[in-house]
């Protein structure tokens, strides 16, 4: 440890780590245990604080923030209640792999332990939900700690680390403030070298004649995008993306079959059925995409991660490459032959002729799926999109086409009702030249509605689009397909006024209920760059699809056109 | 089959509850668990034994080697390591079967650490099968109580002397 003269409070030390570290903004809700580092906060002119309103929202803030801006989320609680309302945030970091820095205040050290008031032991509770947690017993600890967690939650597969302050930590004075070594093993925070053969790799895929690229949440992370979009073009291969994929490929491009797994195309689901090569970049044979082991049973498959753990963790490969995508890809890529695909890739424009996304938009109703596609117009497809957790989700999942990596806020791993809204307060501050547009349920909604206060108090720009189905839709569509229409608890026989709300905190609103408004509502909600909500009237009984249903693998995909095989 | 896993980590609060926490949450029930420091204050070694297949193993290895404060993870083939368990039993003896449980102790290198009128409290090392064998063969004196370490285990250096 290297040691200064000057002895500062542990307290002003975390702020000045925070800021050598270009953390320029933190989402965060005070209380006692964590009073000391807040009044050192008071005097730092580097560091935004947005105080939220519960710190699920502050979780969920940073992620947003994290996900829009590949930097480093980081959120602030106080012990017991204040740090145990994070624990859906963290989870949620830790299935999606977003890199968060979690500060919680902590009772004093000598009161540990001794069920003190607002104590609770969240370094115990959330050792299965981070990368790596502390709890830091001395002020002299601290810089060591920092600079360990952070590059944790930086480096190699990203997640959410916690570093928990116990109050008198945070008072006592130290002179360290440099961490001479980590105590870590380096390969948690070193970037990897490649590890296995490119050459022998790239061979597999010059010799197949039905090549398909299955792109992951690792593309975005590895901000590898640039590489993908090099090595489907020479390889002359299609490319589908899972739910956390996309925009790591354009949406738009002639090569892409858009995303795949239980709501995705049925173009992409069976392109897995008909590929003879199937290369995972970063994805991790979810059971939402590969349901069993056969998952695409006549290819031979290939897998590159940068976590070890997620080769044949359930799905077994013949080919591995171990290491950053990025750089995985740079080294497959010389090796890549062009060869001729033309007749797998006209065989993939017929699946998308004759399988494509589809809705019946004759009736006088609004059509989610045909707002989405407005909206998609309206924003040249340039925004940054979060949503909740159900129908909408898949939607917009469906509808509005990712061109970008980093514009896709979705909680793919744990499906978190609540984190749309957050999510999009996080981007909007971490983008704020961009349109950023939060597209949630009614039920979604009313699980971080109280977040509406912190755009409202910062003026934020936050576009909310609310289909409002009174339904949890998700559960009703699954009830009404699997349990004879038996709406046990999924509808709401009670809603507030989301205009009069969100007008309660001075956001604009309006509602419509007719195909003949869509005009008039796409147009209010994105007229300038404020923030507004749009609440579009939806028929309950609108479902998404294709849908593989729960349990079955691709060749159960049931189509739009299909729907009277499953009523059956 | 048995698994041996050699496991050094960092020697500070909750390094055992992350590992542990590991197998619960992945649903891989460990046999045994035996942790001390080694030469090292900062470091321990961990010595976990698992019953699993080759796929099972390799899991394990990749998610532990994901914690920050595990520095490596070793597979100990029973061929090139040597695996010890120590294990302190204390059985009930009779005038009458007092020489026969002495015979015992003698042929099974066992130390003797306390003997009353009517129990014997004995010491004994070795491999996991002979810890096993040994408790059986007792078992029929009558045993009070029993106090295992779980396995512990080293690389030979030499991986041609077997
Ligand atoms: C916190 C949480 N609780 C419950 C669920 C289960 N769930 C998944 S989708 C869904 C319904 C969502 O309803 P809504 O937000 O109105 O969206 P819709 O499906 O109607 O578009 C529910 C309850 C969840 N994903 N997250």
């Amino acid at each position: 440890m290297t040691s200064t003269t000057e002895a500062i409070t542990g307290g002003r030390l975390m702020v000045e780590l925070l800021e050598e570290a270009g953390v320029e903004i933190v989402f965060g809700y005070p209380g006692g245990a964590i009073l000391p580092f807040y009044d050192e906060l008071y005097h730092s002119k580097k560091i935004k604080h947005i105080l939220v309103r519960h710190e699920q929202g502050a979780i969920h803030m940073a992620e947003g923030y994290a996900r829009s801006t590949g930097k480093l989320g980081v959120c602030i609680a106080t012990s017991g209640p204040g740090a145990t309302n994070l624990i859906t945030g963290l989870t949620d970091a830790k299935m999606d792999s977003v890199p968060i820095l979690a500060i919680t205040g902590q009772v004093a050290t000598d009161a540990i332990g001794t069920d003190a008031f607002q104590e609770a032991d969240i370094f115990g509770i959330t050792i299965p939900i981070t990368k790596y947690n502390a709890l830091i017993k001395k002020a002299d600890d601290l810089a060591r700690h920092f600079e360990e967690a952070i590059k944790i939650a930086m480096g190699g597969r990203p997640g959410p680390v916690l570093l928990d302050f116990p109050k008198d930590v945070q008072l006592g004075k130290t002179t360290v403030r440099k961490a001479s070594s980590l105590k870590i093993a380096p390969h948690h925070y070193e970037r990897p070298k490649v590890k296995g053969d490119p050459q022998e790799f790239a061979e597999a895929l010059n010799v197949a004649k039905r090549p398909l690229l299955y792109v992951g949440g690792g593309a975005i992370n590895s901000f590898a995008s640039a590489e993908i979009k090099a090595l489907a073009e020479k390889a002359n291969a299609p490319v589908t993306t899972t739910l956390m994929g996309l925009g790591a490929f354009p949406g738009t491009h002639p090569l892409s079959v858009g995303m795949l797994g239980m709501h995705g195309t049925a173009y992409a689901n069976k392109a897995v059925l008909e590929c003879d090569y199937i290369l995972n970049l970063g994805a991790r044979f979810d059971d939402r995409v590969a349901k069993y082991q056969d998952f695409a049973p006549n290819a031979v498959r290939a897998h590159v991660d940068i976590d070890a753990a997620e080769f044949n963790k359930r799905i077994n490969v013949d080919h591995i490459l171990h290491g950053d995508l990025k750089d995985a890809i740079r080294e497959i890529l010389p090796f890549v032959k062009g060869g001729d695909r033309s007749e797998w890739i006209s065989n993939i424009q017929s699946l998308k002729k004759n399988h494509p996304l589809d809705f019946d938009n004759s009736g006088e109703t609004i059509k989610p799926q045909d707002f989405l596609q407005k909206v998609y117009t309206k924003t040249k497809g340039e925004a940054i999109v979060s949503t909740d957790v159900g129908q909408h989700q898949m939607w917009a999942a469906q509808y509005y086409l990712f061109d970008k990596p980093n514009t896709w806020l979705t909680s793919g791993g744990l499906g978190t009702m609540g984190y749309g809204l957050p999510a999009a307060i996080g981007a909007k501050f971490g983008n704020p030249d961009k349109t950023v547009i939060c597209v949630t349920g009614d039920g979604s909604f009313q699980m971080c509605i109280q977040e509406l206060a912190t755009i409202a108090q910062s003026k934020l720009g936050v576009k909310i689009l609310l289909f409002n189905n009174n339904f949890l839709g998700m559960v009703r569509q699954w009830q009404e397909l699997f349990y004879e229409e038996r709406f046990s608890e999924s509808q709401w026989t009670y809603n507030p006024n989301f205009v009069k709300l969100a007008e309660a905190y001075d956001i604009p609103a309006m509602r419509i209920e007719k195909k003949s408004e869509i005009q008039k509502g796409v147009e209010f909600f994105l007229k300038d760059s404020g923030s507004a909500l749009i609440e579009v009237m939806i028929p309950a009984e609108e479902k998404v699809f294709p849908m593989i249903p729960a349990g079955k693998s691709q060749q159960d995909l049931i189509e739009f056109k299909d729907l009277g095989k499953l009523k059956k | 089959m048995k698994h041996t896993l050699s496991i050094l980590v960092n020697n500070h609060p909750g390094v055992m509850s992350h590992v542990s926490g590991l197998f619960t949450r992945r649903g891989y029930n460990i046999d045994s668990i035996a942790v001390g420091v080694t030469d090292d204050p900062e470091v321990s070694s961990m010595t976990i034994v698992l019953n699993g297949d080759d796929f099972v193993v390799g899991q394990v290895k990749n998610q532990l080697l994901k914690l920050p404060d595990v520095l490596r993870v070793q597979d100990m083939a029973y061929a090139s390591s040597v695996q010890r368990e120590l294990v302190l039993v204390s059985f009930s003896i009779t005038e009458k079967n007092r020489s026969e449980a002495l015979t015992i102790c003698n042929g099974f290198d066992v130390k003797i650490l306390e003997m009353t009128e009517d129990s014997l409290l004995i010491e004994f090392s070795g491999n996991s099968r002979q810890v096993t064998n040994i408790i059986t063969v007792l078992k029929p004196f009558g045993i009070r109580e029993i106090s295992r370490t779980g396995q512990i285990a080293i690389a030979y250096r030499n991986q041609n002397v077997v």
